[in-house]
């Protein structure tokens, strides 16, 4: 990761009002400039960031798997509005359950200009998990370490630069309940949907036969489902011989899948007919 | 194959023929070294420190969960929300009757000194307004104490620990595990409890969570039990039990209603949904410090102003309807009166009476408004001596009144619990289940309950000569 210009402000400047320049939007997201997804394990306070930038009252609980649907609010930074989308909390992209798809769709096909995928300061190694897939899929991620306030009470110190360094993309401490480096947060993030930041995302490449397995499924899927986002992904999923993906892939709900992301998120619209009677 | 004819199929089988190329793990190779660098990243990002608080989240959570006192423990929390509810909300119930009905006196006395003809007066004051006081005089206080208490157990990371102590109950009926936080959400908003049971991924035990959601009173229903359980059950215990008693009664109707949870769970998985329950992880997520203020907004402004003003909604319109049939006159009857008649030996079998039912049936959109309106039916009978809003103005009204006795008050519990869902909760039952048919089911299984229920339990206090 390389940064061009010392654009992230220090903790400090954020009690100072002149700097102050965020705009809780709610649900004044008619039109907006970039679409910000938020991303993480079940629990770990997604939720939580939301209400804190857009000024929503999204319900926020202590229990996995609180959030089901897709919440959408606004939020406007340095004159640029943002649309953020708090997704179900998942502990990986190949899961079954329909919340965890809700958000793997959305990571997947909804082509977010920024994830942030939200992890628990307390517990991050199994949060990476996560973090890694998404990476998997997209260079655009921002790593926000949460709850950094109860790691400091059970006495766990979290080095963000070594974490940023190692994973090579943006990593941020901060406690969403207080506020507390969300505006670093949403700095970094507007700085790498910028370009000022630039990630360079860890990667595990796998076997030569496997990359180049890959490469030549990856041209086909582009030509059968056009426009397609993470035909990369999707390869790899084929490879593992993923029935859900293949019968997506058959009847053209991929595409569907697709476009619904567009669409603001309808509550009830998931199916348990199609993905449910296997 | 040439550019034009390349169809999905064809990827699958280059797919098929590209796996033969990979070693047989080599999907288990790939998350296995992810897993591995991530251990290997945050060793060197966390410093962990000697955990005093940690020893004792889990000292808290060997007790919690316990499988001695675990369950124990859940009695007594559930028991001290509900007496919470209880005792505050008689109180201001009575102060806030007080003042609606005293103001619905004034309008009344108001429209008739300026010379409003009888009808409007009568439609507006003892039909839409009398309606609308009942049910925020009934509802607003016990949702205003219930809903911070749920979601102070909420916040503080309490709801998973419940799934915890009843995974092997769901699992014995061969139900889901996450059941429970379904369930739990039900005592909320059933709706809300059947949209929640979107994190249980198997279909089969999603649709038992479904269909077996409505067997825990849901907010809407509470204010029912409540008055009941304090006005009949607690009424003949001295003074300073009376809030003691009520509460231990709607608890047990609770508990009535998780048992028939389980049964209920148990008979689908062996007939209709057949299948072995299914094993899960839940993280038990750390004890937080509750933030009160965001408690008191979430608590107060989304849920108790939301499902008032819902109930509210439709309160309006079904107190209109109720003052429209007990004023068509019939003969030297009232339309009211004709059809709670008619569906009275119905009722009595059942231990009810034509009036309840005929206010259920009013009362599908919403089951909130079950008491109010079956208070203005029988209003219509002027009987009311004291105060409406009072226990006692209550008490006489249905038993000098209208031949309560206690078989009415038990039975009418139990119905309010195992009968159907409301209506927004049938149509969120379809929405999630894109099915007529299980939404159809649902009703069918809790109304078929219920009808069996106080059917039983009337035939058996008839036969043994209690009432």
């Amino acid at each position: 990761m390389t940064t061009k210009k010392l654009a992230t402000p220090t903790e400090n400047c954020e009690t100072c009002p002149a700097f102050y320049n965020l705009e809780q939007m709610g649900f004044k997201i008619g039109t907006f400039d970039r679409v910000v997804a938020l991303a993480g394990n079940p629990n770990t306070g997604k939720s939580t960031v939301f209400n804190a930038l857009t000024g929503l009252k999204q319900h926020t609980g202590n229990w996995p798997g609180k959030t089901v649907t897709r919440a959408e609010g606004g939020y406007q930074f340095n004159g640029v509005r943002y649309k953020l989308v708090d997704l179900p909390g998942t502990y990986s992209l190949l899961s079954a359950s329909q919340d965890e798809e809700v958000a793997r769709d959305f990571i997947l096909f909804g082509q977010p200009d920024c994830t942030i995928v939200v992890t628990d300061a307390t517990a991050l190694e199994r949060n990476l998990n996560l973090v890694m897939q998404v990476m998997e899929i997209t260079d655009k991620v921002v790593v926000a370490i949460n709850l950094m306030d109860e790691a400091k009470r059970k006495g766990i110190e979290v080095d963000a630069r070594s974490l940023s360094r190692d994973l090579g993309v943006p990593a941020v401490p901060i406690t969403a309940r207080t506020g507390e480096g969300i505006h670093t947060l949403i700095a970094t993030v507007a700085d790498l949907i910028n370009g000022d930041i630039i990630t360079k995302p860890l990667r595990v490449e796998g076997t030569p036969e496997f990359q180049k397995a890959v490469h030549e499924l990856v041209p086909m899927i582009e030509q059968v489902a056009p426009g397609i986002p993470n035909a990369r992904w999707l390869a790899i999923r084929l490879l593992d011989g993923d029935a859900r993906v293949q019968q997506a892939l058959v009847t053209g709900e991929l595409t569907q899948r697709m476009q619904r992301q567009k669409q603001a998120d309808v509550q009830f619209s998931r199916k348990m007919s199609v993905e449910g009677r296997q | 194959m040439t550019e034009q004819t390349l169809k999905p199929n064809d990827i699958l089988t280059k797919a098929e023929a590209l796996r033969g190329t990979l070693s047989t793990s080599f999907r288990d190779e790939i998350v296995k070294s992810l897993y591995n660098e991530a251990e290997n990243i945050a060793r060197r990002a966390v410093k962990t420190a000697q955990d005093k608080k940690y020893d004792f989240d889990q000292k808290i959570d060997r007790l919690i969960t316990s499988p001695i006192v675990g369950l124990p423990i859940m009695l007594i929390l559930l028991g001290v929300v509900i007496w919470l509810t209880v005792s505050g909300a008689n109180v201001a119930s009575e102060v806030i009757a007080d003042l609606l009905f005293g103001i619905g006196d004034w309008g009344r006395a108001l429209f008739n000194q300026i010379g409003i003809p009888w009808w409007i007066t009568g439609f507006i004051w003892d039909g839409v307004y009398l309606s609308l006081a009942w049910v925020v005089s009934v509802m607003l206080p016990p949702m205003a104490i219930f809903f911070p208490a749920f979601t102070f157990l909420e916040d503080l990371g309490y709801l998973p620990r419940v799934a915890f102590n009843l995974d092997w109950l769901f699992k014995k009926a061969g139900a889901h595990g996450k059941q429970s936080l379904t369930m739990a959400m039900g005592f909320g908003c059933n709706a809300a409890g059947v949209v929640a049971t979107r994190v249980i991924d198997s279909p089969r035990e999603r649709l038992i969570a479904i269909l077996t959601n409505n067997f825990v009173p849901c907010n809407g229903r509470f204010p029912t039990l409540i008055m009941l359980a304090t006005v009949f059950v607690a009424a003949s215990f001295p003074p300073a039990l009376t809030s003691f008693i009520a509460a231990g009664t709607v608890v047990g109707v609770v508990l009535i209603g998780i048992a028939f949870t389980f049964l209920m769970s148990w008979l689908l998985s062996r007939t209709l949904l057949k299948g072995e329950a299914s094993a899960f992880t839940l993280e038990l997520p750390p004890y937080r410090r509750p933030n009160i203020a965001r408690i008191l907004y979430t608590s107060i402004i989304d849920r108790t102003i939301f499902v008032l003003w819902r109930a509210m909604q439709t309160a309006a319109p079904a107190g209109a309807i109720i003052w429209i049939l007990a004023n068509i006159t019939v003969g030297d009857s009232n339309l009211a009166r004709l059809i709670a008649d008619w569906l009275n030996p119905f009722g009595l079998l059942l231990g009810l009476d034509g009036v309840i039912l005929l206010a259920y049936i009013i009362a599908i959109p919403a089951n909130e408004i079950v008491v109010p309106t079956m208070m203005m039916v029988y209003m219509g009978a002027g009987m009311m001596i004291d105060g409406p809003g009072t226990s006692a103005g209550i008490y006489s009204l249905l038993v000098d009144g209208n031949g309560w006795t206690i078989l009415t008050a038990v039975n009418l519990m139990l119905f309010a619990l195992l009968h159907n869902p409301c209506a927004t909760t049938i149509i969120t039952i379809y929405k999630e289940t894109k099915s007529l048919k299980w939404a159809t089911v649902s009703v069918v299984i809790t109304l078929g309950t219920a009808f069996l229920v106080t059917f039983l339990t009337a035939s058996i206090a008839r036969l043994m000569g209690w009432v």
